[in-house]
């Protein structure tokens, strides 16, 4: 077997996964039903055929056609900017705006080209006096500005 | 004259001071968002959306449009100048507008665009003020069956104009079907592929999918490749294009504008779509067809008021259907839904106030956008050369506040990561994620007009072809999917997309 485009290949087996993957989830969980009266299972088991029919077409023409490989994937900001959002998530009600942008605005800045500790750090006083005006101030957002023992020092 | 009744009723309500701030705001920032290559309109309005459910619907919708619309202003400024597309749509005002800019003509072609605009701007409001009633009128007769056969329309239609392959772009669309049924079934209250996560019962947030493949797939994918612009600042001095000038353009204006008046109304089309229609168009019918791609004046002037045209007419088939045509309208079903509007024909009856006054902002925007733009010329150049370095961790800041403030939920950030990450993947894959947006809106609400119309035929499959308009948008469909599987167009609507990116 000879993968002649990689690119429609991973993009099959992708397919193939989740269109089974949820087709068998959905036959096995919940009923099926019949076509006048569709039980839960109905929809999601046709689509999840159809999907990974799809999916198999293009496996089968990967193996035939000449096609693009796949790009070579950036793990450095791939991965930084999405470990910063979830940082963002996770610290925002422990440590407020004022932690959590820190870390989302330090991490994902990390994970440019280049990274000038001066310039990051005016743009993260900027960024966090811009959303505690905007966000919580002027849209009324329920978010925490300060870590909560440091809540009495910061009071606007 | 009905119409100018309710065009009056449209104006009393958007020149109501509020909505009229709203109305610029949205302008601003879709001209703001338009200028800033790297970040596009379906990214903004989804940031923007939770900080809609504090508005009133009106000025809600009204400022999400002005963003679409104003983006499109925004993003021929990037391409003129920079020779890069703020926009998508700008990708083709790129070929000739930066020609021109280098031959020191930028300020003319800046003008052309914007004067452009406006002229297709106030044509498009016309066209959506008369077409829309008579369309909603017949939409208000549509039952099961034929919300779901038009919806397989839509779908059908966004996949064969989307570029790329059009077995993944059916893929992704079928895979958004199937996020969007994560969650609680209406029918049987049976929780479907949660897997125990609590916070999925009431589904995947369509603003989270959004976020996370657009936005960050986006930022992402930019952050690859480094990137030095040639901004040509010093050379906007005159603005006026000259008589010649304005003899060369109005022909391409008018063409530009019907053509994308008539693309934007088809499902799956839109800013995007018209904006290459025209150019490729206006290249084989002008006189001066040898001077595209080399600075000619018809070459910015015919797409950039197609795509403005295409952008605000792309609001009929949402306006009087509930259907969404490309993945910013299906935002804005989005935005209506939370704001507790059944997207719909009902809703120019039953909220005649909405549906005019949005209609009559449009064309307000517009002129806020002509009379704005021109002299606000200069700060939009200043902007570009903010560096991506500064702009794309603001980006993200927006983005996750906006995201957490959904639900105060730290697994909003979760699933905006998860999706950041497929979005990644399908960019690498060559899989368009406009497709799968589409789908994820429509997910649900195909379901419910599939069993619905099944339980009423009694289970006959067949009354999607007995019924005579469902069946007319089933036949369309399959002429269209089987046309564009045929190997010579096919050939030809590759070339199409490639030809000129």
């Amino acid at each position: 077997m000879v993968i002649k485009s990689p690119k429609d290949f991973w993009a099959g087996v992708m397919f193939i996964a989740f269109g089974a993957g949820m087709a068998a989830i959905a036959l096995t969980n919940y009923q099926m039903g019949s076509a006048v009266r569709m039980g839960p299972a109905y929809f999601p088991t046709v689509l999840g055929g159809i999907l990974a029919a799809l999916g198999l077409i293009l496996f089968m023409r990967s193996l035939v056609l000449k096609g693009g490989k796949v790009p070579a994937f950036s793990f450095r900001p791939l991965l930084l900017i999405l470990f910063a959002v979830l940082l963002f998530g996770y610290t925002l009600k422990p440590l407020g705006l004022l932690g959590a942008t820190l870390l989302l605005v330090f991490v994902s800045a990390y994970g440019g080209h280049e990274f000038k500790w001066k310039e990051v750090a005016i743009l993260y006083v900027a960024l966090f006096i811009f959303s505690v005006v905007v966000f919580v101030k002027g849209l009324t957002l329920p978010f925490p500005i300060c870590p909560a023992p440091l809540e009495d020092f910061c009071r606007f | 004259m009905e119409i100018l009744s309710n065009l009056a009723l449209g104006f009393g309500v958007a020149l109501s001071p509020f909505n009229l701030l709203m109305c610029l705001v949205g302008v601003l920032l879709g001209t703001l968002i338009g200028v800033l290559p790297g970040v596009g309109p379906v990214a903004t309005i989804a940031m923007l959306l939770p900080i809609t459910f504090n508005l009133n619907p009106i000025a809600a919708l009204i400022m999400l449009a002005g963003i679409y619309y104003g983006a499109q202003y925004g993003g021929s400024t990037t391409a003129i100048l920079v020779n890069l597309p703020g926009e998508s749509s700008s990708v083709v005002t790129c070929l000739d507008g930066y020609q021109m800019a280098r031959q020191g003509r930028a300020g003319p072609a800046l003008a052309t665009a914007a004067l452009g605009s406006f002229f297709a701007g106030c044509v498009a409001t016309l066209i959506v003020a008369m077409f829309a009633p008579p369309l909603a009128e017949v939409a208000l007769k549509f039952g099961p069956s034929e919300y779901f056969s038009l919806m397989v329309l839509g779908l059908v239609a966004a996949v064969v104009l989307a570029h790329g392959s059009l077995i993944k772009a059916i893929a992704m669309v079928i895979l958004g079907l199937m996020l969007g049924l994560v969650g609680t079934d209406v029918n049987s209250g049976v929780l479907r592929f949660a897997f125990g996560i609590a916070e999925l019962a009431d589904g995947i947030g369509f603003v989270t999918v959004a976020m996370g493949m657009f936005g960050l797939a986006e930022i992402i994918a930019n952050l690859e490749h480094k990137g030095t612009r040639e901004v040509f600042t010093s050379k906007v001095k005159h603005l006026w294009p000259t008589k010649e000038d304005f003899k060369r353009i109005w022909a391409p204006v008018l063409r530009g504008t019907f053509l994308g008046s008539a693309l934007g109304i088809l499902p799956g089309g839109g800013a995007l779509l018209a904006s290459f229609g025209a150019y490729t168009l206006e290249k084989k019918v002008s006189k001066n067809s040898a001077e595209f791609g080399k600075g000619a004046i018809e070459g910015v002037a015919a797409p950039e008021s197609a795509n403005n045209a295409g952008a605000q007419t792309s609001f009929i088939p949402l306006l009087t259907l509930g259907i969404p045509s490309n993945a910013v309208m299906a935002l804005m079903i989005g935005a209506m839904m939370i704001q507790g509007i059944a997207p719909g024909p009902q809703v120019m009856t039953e909220r005649p106030q909405l549906f005019w006054g949005m209609i009559a902002s449009m064309w307000l925007g517009n002129l806020m956008l002509v009379v704005l733009n021109l002299p606000l010329i200069g700060l939009w150049i200043k902007l570009l050369t903010v560096p991506y370095r500064i702009l794309y961790p603001s980006i993200l800041v927006f983005m996750c506040i906006g995201v957490f403030s959904l639900s105060n939920n730290p697994f909003d950030c979760v699933l905006m990561a998860a999706f950041g990450l497929l979005g990644y993947i399908c960019v690498k894959l060559e899989c368009e994620p406009a497709p799968l947006i589409l789908g994820f809106i429509l997910g649900p609400l195909m379901e419910e007009n599939l069993r619905r119309a099944m339980l009423l035929s009694r289970g006959d499959p067949l009354v999607f072809f007995q019924k005579p308009i469902s069946a007319t948008f089933l036949v369309v469909s399959i002429i269209l999917l089987v046309i564009i599987a045929l190997p010579n167009i096919r050939k030809k609507r590759e070339e199409v997309f490639v030809e000129e990116t």
